[in-house]
């Protein structure tokens, strides 16, 4: 492209306002995790008085921050795990086989992701209420209902890219592996499964992601037990006052572990969402 | 593109045992893609399919936290909670009419906002400049790291009291005499706004990067060779390009913020102000604040059936014109 003087200028100017915007809040939020408690409780000031480390380690003790890290930890994992297990498994269905209802069941799966999960909470609520009463096995409050809850959330997008993926890898892989005795699901695990990595490992943290994030279901599918940490932040604004270095301090200790998930696969992630916009 | 998988489906005998040698076909073994995909059927059957069919049921009858543990034994209402729902002149009737109305305007609103961002950003950063990989990095951080944590910092800059925007307002520039509320009243929608394009803006870039990759560069010389401006290029040439993406974008964002519950909850709490109330929050507050079951389902089979309609007419709108392009 040949860039005219007025093109460069224009460039540089939208690039630095939208660099501006997005940098503003990720600035107020570094600098006041390093400011100490009498910086926050006055009018906001640019800069800390002294820059003081001691708001990331108040945090752990402030709120039970370490069992929310668990609790998010565990939910998120086993959602995760079980999403990309079930995706591969269905999109392997979905890329290599011919099947009745193979048409029916991508359209309903993507479907069911424009509705809003407002939707189901109240549904799902009750019929975790139902199964306790019935058969004993609780689910409101409990590990289980929320990883079961989010492993469907993220399952459509995920089938979606997976088949995207396995779609674009020549048959003949599988079919060499096959000749060798290998079986579908041995073709499956020896052959696909690693050639397709990149996009897994993509899903993987897209399910990752959300999960992590999730604030509607968690707010009423938890319980004290096994809050999670976009609840659980919130306590540490519950009392007359609140404690912003404290509650930045944590924001940022919570993002970094989706936000290092994020920059490791963020090539992966657009081709991936690129394949699959485009069929 | 021809897929060995495209063969016809009907259910082929099972083929006589012949001499030749045996060859793995890729057609065979329907039986196990049933297999395959049950896990999946079953989950969104578990946790989308019968909470919805339920949700239905729920809408016709009273359901309160009084009879929550009997749920089973609601008394049937017929239309009542849709009647009440779609009142014009009842209490909620017009909240939920003023809530949707509103929505609207949110989602045009920021859905225009993020794709212009992502648009300039695409375009930009697709042309050599310096530090276009950082900047890449950079501009999807705030849709990386978690929607709530974005949002809290947003209610820190907008607290009345001692926030960073009333500082510069009143204190910086004195532009202001008193220190207005941005999280309570009619300023509240504006935060509401500015914080979902912050949050959300990155997944258009993202998206729209991706389609301008695929633009082969040799498209862009031979029209600079011509002599084609770089905003004639844009309109003639980027813009009908990426369009199949702008169609999935807008559908899939529109959707998105059509359903926003997480910004407003973490702004403004359980109960967000009336100038900001969206339509999911408003389900919420029915269902699990007023714990009025009934009339939140009502309400949501509603919102179902426009998102349905609106989804619909979108793509009849969008598709025959695609069609011209194949």
């Amino acid at each position: 492209m040949i860039e005219t003087r007025g093109f460069v200028w224009l460039r540089r100017v939208v690039l630095t306002v939208i660099a501006i915007f997005v940098a503003v809040p990720l600035y107020v939020i570094v600098t006041t995790a390093v400011k100490p408690l009498e910086d926050v409780r006055g009018v906001f000031t640019w800069w800390p008085s002294t820059i003081t480390f001691e708001p990331f380690l108040d945090i752990w003790g402030t709120v039970p921050l370490l069992e929310y890290f668990r609790n998010s930890l565990i939910v998120t994992v086993l959602a995760t795990a079980g999403s990309v297990v079930l995706a591969v498994l269905a999109a392997y269905a979905v890329s290599r086989f011919r099947f009745r209802g193979r048409r029916a069941f991508s359209l309903v799966v993507l479907s069911t992701q424009m509705f809003p999960g407002i939707l189901f909470l109240l549904p799902l609520f009750l019929i975790f209420v139902q199964i306790q009463r019935t058969i004993g096995l609780q689910l409101n409050g409990s590990y289980l209902g929320l990883v079961i809850t989010y492993m469907t959330f993220t399952l459509p997008v995920s089938i979606w890219m997976l088949t995207g993926y396995f779609q674009a890898i020549p048959h003949e892989l599988e079919e060499a592996s096959m000749i060798d005795g290998t079986g579908r699901m041995g073709a499956l695990l020896r052959v696909l499964v690693p050639v397709a990595k990149p996009g897994i490992i993509a899903v993987a943290v897209y399910c990752f992601i959300n999960s992590w994030g999730e604030v509607l279901f968690a707010s009423v599918l938890t319980s004290n037990e096994t809050r999670t940490l976009p609840i659980g932040l919130q306590a540490y604004a519950s009392s007359n006052v609140v404690l912003w270095n404290e509650l930045m301090a944590a924001s940022i200790v919570v993002s970094l572990p989706v936000l290092i998930g994020f920059v490791a696969v963020q090539r992966h992630l657009v081709a991936g969402l690129a394949a699959g916009a485009v069929k | 593109m021809t897929r060995i998988t495209d063969a016809p489906a009907q259910a082929a005998p099972p083929p006589a045992p012949t001499h030749e040698k045996p060859r793995p076909s890729l057609l065979a073994g329907n039986r196990l893609a049933y297999v395959l995909i049950a896990p999946a059927v079953i989950a969104e059957l578990l946790i989308h399919i019968v909470p919805m069919l339920l949700g239905l049921w729920v809408a016709f009858t009273r359901l309160t936290q009084i009879n929550i543990r009997n749920w089973t034994q609601a008394p049937f209402v017929g239309l009542d909670n849709f009647r009440a729902g779609l009142d014009p002149n009842g209490p909620i009737g017009s909240q939920l009419y003023t809530s949707f109305f509103r929505t609207t305007v949110y989602v045009i609103i920021v859905l225009g906002a993020c794709w212009a961002l992502g648009i300039a950003s695409a375009v930009f950063l697709s042309s050599k400049v310096k530090g276009r990989a950082f900047l890449r990095t950079f501009f999807l951080i705030p849709w990386a790291m978690p929607a709530y944590v974005g949002t809290i910092a947003w209610a820190f800059m907008f607290n009345q009291r001692d926030g960073m925007i009333n500082k510069i307002l009143v204190d910086d520039l004195g532009l202001l005499d008193e220190r207005p509320f941005w999280l309570i009243g009619d300023n509240s929608f504006f935060v509401l706004i500015i914080a979902s394009i912050w949050q959300m803006w990155p997944f258009a870039f993202l998206m729209l990067l991706a389609a301008m990759q695929s633009i082969p560069g040799d498209v862009f010389e031979a029209a600079s060779l011509d002599g084609a401006s770089l905003w004639r290029q844009f309109r003639s040439l980027i813009l009908p390009m990426i369009r199949p993406t702008n169609i999935v974008l807008l559908l899939v964002m529109g959707l998105f913020l059509f359903n926003q519950f997480s910004i407003p909850y973490v702004l403004f709490g359980r109960n967000s102000p009336e100038q900001a109330r969206l339509i999911s929050p408003l389900i919420y507050e029915h269902s699990f604040v007023n714990w009025n079951f009934g009339l939140g389902s009502a309400v949501s089979a509603l919102l179902l059936v426009v998102l349905f309609v609106a989804s619909l007419f979108y793509i009849h709108l969008v598709m025959p014109r695609k069609n011209d392009d194949d």
